[in-house]
């Protein structure tokens, strides 16, 4: 076991304890501060997105037009999905990459802590413009978040605060993502190799890479529908010769390596928790490693698979369908790995597990059907009814939500130095995953019976499945407040011990808690075992 | 709200009474092509069950029998090449086997030669236009007069009380049975998308493009669907009704359309 020099050190950098009041947030450049602020931020848009889908809910219990109009219905669903794809789910796996990462490759802070600064406080302004485009002429945008031209083309004076603001998030997260990759790369511990690192270390550098390399592809594609629309460019635009499906080629070649950005680092989250639980070593660490890569790789390959119906080739069908079949291969692999951990282990079930455990269940259930998506012939029926809003839905709420909750439950305590009250970490975990399942699981059957997505108001045929699907959005929705009421009084509980768990793996688990405000001001000199030694020692 | 809810909560019963068949799957639609997808879609899901049923099923053993609480001592494995080969190679040949019969049907359904009608549909926002080329005839289609007095916000009239609630239309289109009717896609302003699950066809229609798409319905009936790619604020409100008649009924029907054509043209 190391011997930890950061309380030592501490005392000897009295003055660069954190500053007082608003300015250790406003120039925070410690990457633990940082991370704290990311995830507020992402909880905070968690639940301003969160409403927006209870309006979206509350205007499709009954069949009819009760609330809204149309056209502000398209606005929620739009803002719904910007704010918690960009809002909430990428700015928490930022914020935990922030907090945990140096933490657990031996590092005393992120590689360049200023840009860092600079990335979260950029999102703030993001989402106010994007937000305030709710009060602008012509309302928000109500394309979908998808933005495909020439709809997008159609909105009022939001237009350019949307491409804006999609524009500053994405250099946030590239931003983001190439302080992750620097850190990664230059200042893990000496002794620690690559393939020794955490998994959650590893599913981040993945990620950050793919983000490095989309994030620019989209802010191409918003661009090109800037200067369609202000400078006279016909990019898009059949009457001036241009395509609007080639939208669609650009937008998803960085949509369908978005989407892993949003699971690989739940992936990490996910093989960090289950061994712990199970005291068991993670089974296959090597083919997770490989396994990430290569979904990471097949990521860039498959984007097509989201416009079967636009009247490509058949032979460009048959390519990414069959690609797209394939991405079933390494994310089996995982699943069977997760599996094999957890048998023959000794299982304990507290908060982070639960969730941990649930994330395997239902992302599976999201992975089946999203293999089905993969049959083109079927895809055609699917495609643009609730089918596939379940579907996304299942990977990204009892997936990558369920994973950040998850994380923020297990570390909770290296970051607080309470542990959490475990009872009502359970009731929020019980509710959370009764009600996801009430409501995204009718939704199947409402896209597979011919539910159109982003209607306001529905045939009657529809109605008792809609009815059962807002009953859970609703007990989703304000079992989150049980979250936050979790949150709010996480300092309240029994002091945590450094390891916090039973004999859990990693770095991070050898500090103090809560974690000092420096930490690994000189690097560890030895690492502690992995599991996998452990039991080999 | 609440009060509204109360009126419908009794209506919801005697729904889900009356149509004990609730629509839990893919209808099997009146085309081959659409009993080929159906058929898929089943096989797919079927596969993915019995992947459900092993994989889950382990893991709900595991996570009854391999407690701590039972007093048991966690085994210490990581790895085991053999196992590890095994689940990948053999989803890989799951795969494979789903690839063959899918490519087929993908193929066929890609096949739009020698059509006997050839219906162009232009996406307006937010309605339909149907031209039939060999008939020199053509029309609008958009959402009938009830479902548009229902469908305004708090119009006081029950959805459940209209015939065919948003999916009933002015002008259906007509087509005769067991004919292959090659439809010509396209729009006016924005992308839309040509839905009839009955018919297993979805195809957007693009400003620029023509995508074509066809159909064989073997069967007499009405068949309904719905503009599916998101149009503007009306895309829920532009519904596709299709009439499959057999050949004298279809005679007759371009016939009376025709002598309708001068006064429809005037109104």
């Amino acid at each position: 076991m190391s011997t930890i020099a950061a309380e030592v050190n501490d005392h000897a950098h009295d003055d660069h304890g954190p500053a007082k009041g608003i300015k250790r947030w406003l120039f925070a450049t410690n990457h633990k501060d940082i991370g704290t602020m990311y995830l507020i931020f992402s909880f905070a848009m968690f639940l301003v997105g969160g409403l927006m889908a209870l309006v979206i809910r509350s205007e499709l219990a009954i069949p009819g037009l009760q609330f809204v109009h149309p056209e502000f219905f398209n606005s929620m669903t739009t803002m719904h999905a910007l704010i918690m794809v960009f809002g909430a789910v990428m700015p928490a796996f930022v914020g935990l990459a922030n907090w945990m990462v140096p933490l657990m490759i031996g590092a005393p802070d992120m590689a360049l802590p200023r840009m860092n600064n600079w990335s979260f406080w950029i999102l703030p302004v993001a989402f106010g413009i994007l937000l305030s485009t709710l009060f602008m002429p012509g309302g928000a945008p109500a394309s979908g978040w998808t933005m495909y031209p020439p709809l997008v083309l159609q909105t009022g004076d939001a237009f350019p605060f949307l491409i804006f603001s999609v524009h500053l998030m994405g250099i946030s997260s590239i931003m983001g993502a190439m302080n992750i990759i620097v850190t990664i790369m230059n200042m893990r511990a000496p002794s620690m190799s690559l393939l020794r690192m955490p998994i959650f270390v590893w599913t981040w550098l993945i990620t950050a890479y793919l983000l490095i390399a989309v994030m620019p592809v989209l802010a191409g594609a918003v661009t090109m529908l800037l200067t369609d629309q202000f400078f006279g460019t016909s990019f898009f635009l059949a009457a001036g010769g241009g395509d609007p499906v080639m939208f669609q080629h650009i937008f998803w070649f960085f949509g369908h390596p978005e989407v892993y950005i949003m699971i690989l680092p739940a992936f990490g989250v996910v093989s960090e928790i289950i061994p712990t639980f199970a005291r068991k070593p993670l089974f296959g660490r090597d083919s997770m490693i490989y396994a990430a890569s290569c979904i990471a790789f097949l990521s860039f390959i498959v984007w097509a698979h989201h416009m079967f119906t636009v009247g490509m080739p058949l032979s460009g069908q048959l390519f990414f369908m069959f690609a797209t079949m394939l991405i079933a291969v390494p994310t089996g692999v995982k699943v069977f790995n997760w599996a094999a951990t957890m048998w023959k282990g000794a299982m304990t079930f507290e908060t982070p597990m639960l969730f941990a455990l649930a994330f395997v269940f239902l992302f599976t259930i999201g992975g089946f059907s999203g293999l089905m998506l993969a049959i083109t012939p079927a895809d055609i029926q699917y495609h643009d009814s609730y089918f596939v809003v379940a579907h996304f839905h299942y990977v990204l709420v009892p997936g990558s939500v369920f994973a950040i909750m998850a994380g923020v439950y297990y570390w909770l305590p290296k970051w607080t130095g309470h542990m959490y009250n475990e009872s009502v970490g359970k009731l929020h975990f019980w509710m959370s995953t009764i009600f996801v399942n009430l409501t995204f699981f009718p939704m199947h059957f409402l896209g597979l019976a011919g539910m159109p997505r982003r209607i306001p108001d529905y045939s009657t045929q529809f109605a008792d499945f809609n009815l059962i699907a807002s009953i859970g959005a609703f007990g989703f929705g304000l079992s989150q407040l049980i979250f936050l009421w979790v949150l709010l009084t996480a300092k309240k509980g029994v002091p945590a011990t450094d390891a916090v768990w039973d004999n859990p793996e990693g770095l991070e688990w050898t500090v103090p808690s809560p974690a000092p405000f420096h930490t690994f001001d000189t690097p560890p000199e030895t690492l502690p075992l992995l599991k996998q030694e452990e039991a080999h020692a | 709200m609440l009060r509204k809810l109360a009126l419908f909560l009794p209506a919801l019963a005697l729904t889900g009474t009356a149509n004990a068949d609730w629509a839990l799957n893919m209808p099997t639609g009146v085309t081959e092509l659409s009993k080929e997808t159906h058929d898929l879609h089943m096989l797919i899901f079927w596969v993915c069950v019995w992947i459900g049923v092993a994989v889950f099923g382990v893991m709900i053993y595991s996570i009854f029998a391999h407690r701590k609480s039972k007093g048991v001592k966690a085994e210490q494995f990581s790895h085991s090449t053999l196992v590890e080969i095994v689940w990948t190679a053999v989803p890989v040949i799951i795969l494979l086997a789903l690839a063959v019969p899918t490519a087929k049907t993908l193929i066929r359904l890609e096949d739009s030669r020698d059509p006997d009608i050839t219906i162009v549909a232009t996406g307006y926002q937010w309605k339909w236009h149907y031209q039939y080329q060999d008939e020199d005839m053509g029309f609008y289609s958009s959402l009938s007069r009830s479902s548009l007095e229902a469908r305004r916000k708090q119009s006081g009239v029950d959805p459940f009380s209209v015939d065919n609630y948003l999916l009933e239309v002015d002008n259906p289109i007509v087509v005769p049975v067991n004919r292959k009717v090659r439809l010509l896609l396209t729009s006016n302003d924005v992308i839309h998308a040509w839905w009839v699950p009955e018919l297993a066809i979805k195809k957007d229609a693009i400003p620029g493009i023509i995508n074509e798409t066809w159909f064989r319905a073997e069967q007499v009936g009405t068949y309904r669907g719905q503009c599916a790619e998101l149009c503007g604020k009306d895309h829920g409100y532009m519904p596709i009704v299709v009439e499959v008649v057999d050949e004298d009924a279809y005679q007759a029907w371009v016939d009376t359309r025709k002598e309708d054509a001068p006064r429809l043209a005037a109104r």
